[in-house]
């Protein structure tokens, strides 16, 4: 922990609160009862710096962890910090199968040794018009397909969330079809940006926030960086997604950040910086397109929303 | 129990706590207390507390007869002034903190956002009843014309359900409450109306 410095990106009053809090509360509770590495609010080390992080500020840890869309636990924001406290993310099973040389299944330790974990701060943009800058702690997800090694009928990456309705009750009335699915192209998905988060401020990932895995996919609108991921598949056509099954019109399966392309319901020309009241123009890819542009020359991304 | 409707205290009473929502959202503006969307807060509680003083509104002719509660009167004017008072500031909430005032986009939001057009909608068919609810206003117009003037408070409610189904992602559980709520109460009027007119003249 020594060598990150969140004081360099948080206010310094919001580290020191979050500190005493996390200090009082979770992790007193969390530490009698799970493996150190993997319960929400435990320290990760060797953690790195990523050259890929942006200079911006990063969101204070409090909007990251208060302010979660994640319907299984709730339609409203505030939502998931409350009926996630209790999800059991350990033991956890990841399963990667498909189009594959080497399929594969990971528990919560494998998941963690994927690869050298590093700090990235991501922009994240949400459709719903607001954004925040998060430092994630993961790495690239290319990093796990090479070890299963796709073939040649891998095209596709499709990924599909934990969902139990025990444990989610609210997910009866998220509206949309649950287990939550998402997806990418392959290409988008071996691309260094498109992440695997395991924390953030340098602790293991907060429940609310998709524990124990997510992915950070940061030129993208932020529904396609789904949450606690069970199952990787490697597949031929084109996934279903769920937001795209709850409505293709307005939520296609590419859904690249793109300020010229409206929702239909509402413009996409700028956005929230959270917290507070000040709106910026939103940018192409979310800011990414110099890295991520190339993926799409040639297509109409009107037409690919 | 009308008594205690017709106290002028009583009706102080509620002004107050129908301002409640209004002063909650006021010192958490003041706390700097609203979140981390403090837009979307205010944009939600103003808007929530619109439909429900509509809502309320629409309630208390229902109410008077079904209690035989006559004195409810006395705060159906007030009720319904703050609906208008809830929608005026959910409006200048979307002008001004959604919006920054930039009219060019706004006005492509009225004609090109359905739920904004049914939202609008709502708004604009309080005004008129906002501007003619004095005294002299029921005067001028008569009571008659006055009273089928009034009943635009239906469409406005009728807007503002569908303003509110058209606009959440996908949890329609409030909506649809809101919408079977309308639904009830017009229903009893829709009974009242085409009850025969012999009994509608009779003992109540
Ligand atoms: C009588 C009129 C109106 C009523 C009853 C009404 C009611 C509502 C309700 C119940 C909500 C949802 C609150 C929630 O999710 O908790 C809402 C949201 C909203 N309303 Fe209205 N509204 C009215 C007029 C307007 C007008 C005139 C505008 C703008 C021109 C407007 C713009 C909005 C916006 C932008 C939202 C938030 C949408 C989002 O979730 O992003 N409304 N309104």
């Amino acid at each position: 922990m020594s060598n990150l410095r969140y004081s360099q990106v948080t206010p310094k009053s919001e580290y020191l609160n979050r500190r005493r809090f996390l200090a009082g509360g979770a992790a007193a509770v969390g530490a009698l009862v799970l493996p150190v590495s993997t319960y929400a609010g435990a320290k990760l080390s060797g953690v790195t710096k990523s050259p890929l992080s942006t200079t911006e500020p990063a969101t204070p840890f409090e909007a990251i962890t208060g302010y979660n869309n994640y319907y299984e636990f709730g339609t409203d924001k505030g939502d998931p910090a409350k009926n996630a406290q209790n999800f059991k993310t350990s033991p956890w099973t990841l399963t990667i199968e498909g189009n594959v040389a080497k399929p594969k299944t990971l528990d919560l330790d494998g998941i963690m040794k994927i690869a050298p974990l590093e700090e990235r701060i991501y922009r994240h943009r949400c459709v719903e018009r607001w954004s925040i800058v998060v430092p994630w702690i993961g790495f690239s997800l290319s990093a796990l397909l090479q070890q299963v090694e796709p073939n040649s009928k891998a095209k596709y990456v499709a990924f599909q969330s934990y969902y139990d309705p025990k444990q989610m009750p609210e997910g009866k009335h998220a509206g949309i079809q649950l287990p939550y699915l998402e997806g990418l192209r392959i290409d988008e998905a071996m691309h260094p940006l498109a992440m695997l988060v395991v924390g953030l401020y340098g602790e293991v990932l907060p429940n609310q926030n998709g524990a124990p895995l997510r992915l950070a996919v940061p030129w993208k609108y932020g529904f396609k960086s789904i949450k606690s991921i069970v199952k990787i598949k490697l597949v031929e056509k084109e996934p279903p997604t769920a937001w795209n099954l709850a409505n293709a019109h307005e939520y296609g399966f590419y859904s690249n950040v793109n300020p010229e392309v409206d929702h239909p319901r509402w413009s996409q020309a700028k956005e929230r910086r959270l917290p507070g009241f000040a709106t910026r123009p939103t940018l192409k890819f979310n800011g990414y397109g110099d890295q991520v542009a190339g993926l799409y020359t040639g297509m109409d991304l009107k037409k690919y929303y | 129990m009308n008594k205690i409707l017709a106290s002028g205290w009583t009706k102080a009473v509620v002004f107050l706590m129908c301002l409640v929502p209004a002063l909650l959202l006021g010192s958490g503006w003041y706390k700097e207390a609203l979140g981390p969307n403090p837009v979307e807060n205010i944009t939600h509680t103003t808007g929530d507390w619109t439909i429900r003083f509509l809502l309320i509104t629409l309630s208390v002719t229902p109410l008077r007869k079904l209690l035989h509660l006559p004195m409810l009167i006395r705060f159906r004017r007030m009720l319904g002034l703050f609906a208008f008072f809830y929608g005026c500031l959910h409006l200048t909430t979307y002008l001004w903190l959604d919006q920054f005032f930039d009219w060019a986009g706004i006005w492509k939001d009225i004609y090109k956002r359905p739920y904004i057009t049914a939202g609008f909608t709502a708004w604009i068919l309080l005004v008129p009843l906002a501007l003619t609810s004095t005294s002299w206003a029921i005067r001028k117009l008569g009571g008659k014309r006055w009273q089928l003037l009034h009943r635009l408070i239906y469409f406005s409610a009728l807007a503002g359900v569908i303003h509110y189904y058209w606009l959440v992602k996908s949890d329609i559980r409030l909506p649809l409450m809101y919408g079977a709520i309308l639904l009830v109460l017009m229903l009893y009027r829709a009974i009242i109306w085409f009850r025969p007119k012999a009994r509608a003249g009779g003992s109540f």
